[in-house]
């Protein structure tokens, strides 16, 4: 029975779903190193994911225009952002807890809304494949890279995207400074305050996309709780990523093919209890934090308040 | 005008404990507006919430029944925070206490109750103790995040749950029945915790109470608790001073997570009798993991201020319930406004702390000072929880 595993097409097959499932974990995680950069973390991803597969699958659902539903899931990954920052950065909460409530809002009201709006549990015909001419052609790795849909695409290609602005611009030297010396920074003349709302909003955006790329792209349903947690692992894989888009890229991919092996043990019907298949990539996350951790030191001054003395 | 409050001894501290009433308030108000969203008219609504907590002595003790759980985890709480590290695995520590209580109870049915009932409390609390210092020990040895641990830790005890209640600890009635939601059998009747009043209060609620107390005078009145605090306000200093940093680290969250093990242990005997599984964690926990940080927050990280806290935050939950049956409106609503109050009440800190800061104008090295002295005042205490490094 395990041979089953190892034919030619399972392979290609799980390598794809590997490539394809890492779209959520990408946007998430490289949207939460952005305002972890810059000293902000948000756990409220899983929340604000929640909300934005909500609204994307919505939009789609009464209008049939994909890029309404886009445009959905940005507004409210946004809105979001902003309220996560004005908590976190205005009223300095702390953002371990107030990441746990924007969590909750967010499980609680994209439910809520679906319950409302939906009713029932509908489809929707998101975005379809595109392949990708002539490169879509090559035996295999035409499959696993090159025939997937465009929210997967946009996910990689935000990678050397947040890179390039992290590392060449003066925006990414602003958002660093932030995150490491605010002090500094603002005795440049850099507003702490302006670069956190801005990285947190963004980041939220990205977690929108990200719930949408599983609402609109990837499963094409909504349903109460649909991220199940992933949010809080893309939450980790940016810790396990050295806060550094490529390493976050490594992260999505390994857990990503980590559940599409999982998946298909189970399609074959290989006798695993689903809760440990389910269990996996969080045990697999802690594991990998112990690594990932003593590897990097964090930003210096993630989850620290910054106020200006006086 | 916070200026003169802050400066006014008896003003400025009422004005503290209010803070958290404040903020719930305003959530509420935030809950007003979707109510009326939905169409539901908010006195009614709220009307509804009051006396579904209050109105009747069944009310009043479900209230305090709700409570009992926040309240002992709340406990736990107050231990991690002071101690500078920051528990979100309630959840997960609070199922396994359950679990493990629930396996002791099945295991001895026929055995007397005065030995199985207080073996399965302890069961709870080693478990829970075991769930949360896994984290305190990669924390405190592999640097690892304890805010990131401690909710994988979640959803590890979700799942283990999930397969114990499918499959090994499944009612075996069950599955000739063909219920949808997974459950163990009914432990023993004479397993029951003994009941107070003729509702449904149970002895778990004293429980809690006396353990508050017990709580406080470890934390203020022993050198380990003194320890923990002083770990939690400065680990640098405290290090300098010979404390052996990295235990107390291990120490609070296993400590924390014994009694949100033990408030699972104590669910399962005086509220349930069974445990089930809706397959998420809030089926059974009902979110109390997640709430009784709340309380705790609303109490001022002080055990006995956790007490009313637990008792407000529980009246706000059973009064939810009652409203959501009341208007008719989703039951999602409750979580999100859920989420609501833990947000608001988290931004309320900024207050205490700027009303802390007036109070104490002039007063320079407070955290040193705080060390020094026995017994210290409350108002240092908003720091050790921002300050500890992550």
């Amino acid at each position: 029975m395990i041979s089953d595993l190892f034919t030619a097409q399972v392979i290609i097959g799980m390598l794809a779903s590997g490539i394809r499932l890492a779209t959520p974990y990408l946007y998430a995680a490289i949207g939460e190193t952005f305002g972890q950069r810059s000293g902000v973390l948000n756990l409220g991803v899983d929340g604000i994911m929640l909300l934005g597969a909500y609204a994307a699958f919505y939009a789609v659902f009464t209008t049939g225009n994909l890029l309404f539903g886009l445009l959905a899931a940005l507004a409210v990954g946004g809105l979001m952002g902003l309220a996560m920052a004005f908590i976190s950065v205005t009223l300095q909460a702390e953002q371990g807890i107030s990441g746990i409530g924007i969590y909750l809002f967010g499980l609680g009201m994209s439910d809520l809304l679906f319950q409302i709006t939906l009713g029932s549990v509908e489809t929707v015909s998101g975005f379809r494949p595109v392949r990708i001419p002539v490169l879509s052609d090559i035996p295999a790795l035409g499959d696993i890279f090159f025939s997937h849909n465009l929210l997967v695409y946009g996910a990689y290609a935000l990678v050397p995207v947040a890179w390039f602005i992290l590392n060449r611009t003066t925006i990414g030297l602003k958002i660093k400074a932030v995150g490491e010396n605010p002090e500094a920074a603002d005795s440049l003349g850099v507003s702490v305050a302006g670069v956190r709302y801005a990285t947190v909003t963004f980041g939220s955006m990205l977690s929108g996309l990200a719930g949408a790329s599983l609402s609109i792209a990837l499963l094409n349903v909504f349903q109460q709780n649909m991220t199940a947690g992933l949010g809080f692992i893309a939450v980790a894989l940016v810790y396990f990523g050295g806060w550094r888009p490529v390493g976050v890229l490594f992260g999505a991919l390994l857990f990503s093919t980590v559940q599409a092996l999982q998946n298909w043990v189970q399609t074959l019907g290989i006798p695993i209890p689903s809760e440990v298949a389910v269990m996996m990539p969080y045990v697999l996350t802690i594991v990998v934090l112990v690594f990932a951790v003593q590897r990097v030191g964090q930003p210096a001054a993630l989850t620290k308040v910054y106020e200006r003395g006086e | 005008m916070l200026k003169t409050i802050a400066r006014h001894p008896y003003l400025s501290r009422l004005l503290d404990a209010l803070l958290p009433l404040l903020a719930t308030l305003a959530a509420l108000g935030v809950g007003a507006i979707m109510l009326f969203l939905l169409g539901a008219n908010p006195v009614e609504a709220y009307t509804a919430l009051l006396e579904g907590a209050f109105g009747s002595q069944n009310a009043l003790a479900d209230t305090v029944v709700k409570a009992t759980p926040l309240l002992l985890v709340g406990l736990g709480i107050c231990i991690a925070f002071r101690g500078g590290v920051i528990n979100i695995g309630g959840e997960g520590q609070l199922i396994a206490g359950a679990i493990s209580g629930t396996y002791v109870g099945l295991s001895f049915p026929e055995q007397p109750a005065t030995v199985v009932v207080p073996l399965a409390m302890l069961a709870g609390f080693f478990a829970g103790a075991i769930w949360g210092g896994i984290p305190g020990l990669l924390k405190a040895y592999y640097g690892v995040n304890e805010i990131l641990s401690t909710i994988m830790m979640n959803q590890i005890a979700v799942q283990i749950m999930n397969y114990l209640l499918r499959g090994p600890l499944i009612d075996p009635e069950q599955l000739t029945r063909a219920s949808r939601i997974p459950e163990t059998a009914r432990l023993a009747r004479s397993f029951d915790l003994p009941r107070l009043v003729p509702t449904r209060l149970h002895l778990g609620a004293l429980i809690a109470v006396v353990l508050a107390f017990l709580v406080y005078v470890f934390l203020w009145r022993t050198t380990i608790g003194y320890r923990i605090r002083a770990v939690g306000l400065n680990p640098d200093a405290s290090k300098y001073a010979g404390i052996q940093v990295k235990r107390y680290i291990v120490l609070s969250l296993l400590l924390s997570g014994a009694f949100a093990g033990l408030a699972g242990a104590i669910q399962v005997y005086g509220v349930h009798h069974f445990m089930f599984t809706d397959g998420s964690a809030a089926g059974f926990t009902g979110s109390a993991g997640f709430n009784g940080i709340v309380a705790a927050l609303f109490g001022k990280l002080h055990p006995v201020g956790t007490i009313p806290a637990s008792f407000i935050f529980g009246a706000l939950l059973v009064g939810a319930n009652s409203l959501q049956r009341a208007m008719q409106v989703p039951s999602a609503l409750i979580t999100a406004l859920n989420g609501l109050v833990v947000v608001f009440v988290v931004s309320s800190e900024l207050w205490s702390r700027r009303i802390a800061r007036l109070r104490q104008t002039g007063a320079g090295a407070e955290v040193d000072a705080a060390l020094l002295a026995d017994e210290f005042d409350d108002d240092s205490r908003a720091e050790p929880v921002s300050e500890v490094n992550l």
